[in-house]
């Protein structure tokens, strides 16, 4: 029953990154992307890894492919010219991706990763959280790193709202222009006949 | 039951994919953008596995690390994208060669 659960996500992750890579469209390439992350978020559930797995549907299917989605959306882009070299390039890719492939599973599979080498870890004693292990540790042993993932993220905000900006449009003050001015450049004095205002009534 | 090495190999074949698609999406910056969002999540997935095959909680530090690191990494990507979409109004990794290397 398990195996099977891990051959059908395996399966269904493996077919939304071929349709990452191959379709046209790049809104539906985001989309396929959203379902390769949920289906992977599936399998780090499979191996006990509740908090990430979460976060990365939060994370990444919450905020990061919509980002991906509103810029796609956003920019108009003319499509066919960045085809063009697509056929050209696809048996080098395919050349390339299997030579990596094999020399990996030549490595990775089950004579040096099995279950036989590799055997199935006890299982968790009643009370087990995911969460508080992983928060004790990270807010214990990796407090330092903790703090310096905060400082990238700041740094990351700050970098894309700078780049983003159009310092034109905004509205800012400028101080030498300021000091500079005169009192004639604003200052305009008006002569002309006093005229006795009307009563109004009230 | 599923060996680590079931694990591994999928994350290879996620990994592969994504290379594949690096070679022959070369010129569409978004896509290659999202080809090494796969890569990392392959390498998250390898992680994740060896983290619960050797019972050792560490490993899932690392992937919540490159989880932040990703995040900012596209964030920062995507607005260059834009900037640079707003100034040459095209994203063909062919058309931007200022720099002449």
């Amino acid at each position: 029953m398990e195996q099977m659960m891990f051959y059908c996500f395996a399966a269904i992750l493996l077919f939304s990154a071929t349709m990452v890579i191959t379709v046209r469209n790049p809104v539906r390439a985001a989309l396929f992307l959203i379902l390769a992350f949920f289906t992977s978020a599936a399998i780090w559930l499979m191996l006990e890894a509740e908090f990430l797995a979460l976060t990365l549907v939060l994370v990444y299917v919450g905020a990061v492919m919509v980002l991906f989605l509103f810029v796609v959306m956003m920019l108009d882009i003319d499509l066919s010219p960045l085809q063009e070299g697509f056929t050209q390039y696809l048996t080098l890719g395919i050349i390339v991706a299997t030579l990596i492939t094999i020399e990996m599973v030549a490595v990775l599979g089950a004579a040096n990763f099995g279950l036989d080498v590799v055997p199935i870890p006890s299982a968790h004693p009643d009370g087990y959280s995911n969460t508080k292990e992983i928060g004790l540790l990270l807010y214990s042993v990796y407090v330092y790193p903790f703090e310096l993932a905060s400082v990238i993220l700041t740094v990351a905000i700050i970098a894309a709202i700078t780049l983003t900006l159009r310092p034109k449009k905004s509205k800012f003050q400028d101080v030498s222009q300021q000091v500079k001015v005169r009192k004639e450049d604003r200052l305009r004095i008006v002569k002309m006949a006093v005229v006795k205002p009307e009563e109004e009534e009230s | 039951m599923i060996a680590l090495s079931d694990f591994l190999i999928l994350g290879a074949l996620l990994f592969s994919l994504s290379i594949a698609g690096i070679f022959i999406n070369r010129k569409n910056i978004i896509i290659l953008l999202m080809c090494i969002e796969l890569m990392l999540l392959a390498v998250n997935l390898n992680f994740i596995a060896f983290s619960h095959y050797s019972s050792d909680i560490s490993g899932q530090i690392f992937v919540f690390f490159i989880l932040t690191v990703a995040a900012a990494e596209a964030a920062i990507g995507l607005a260059i994208l834009v900037v640079l979409f707003r100034n040459k109004h095209t994203i063909n990794v062919a058309d931007l060669d200022q720099l002449k290397g």
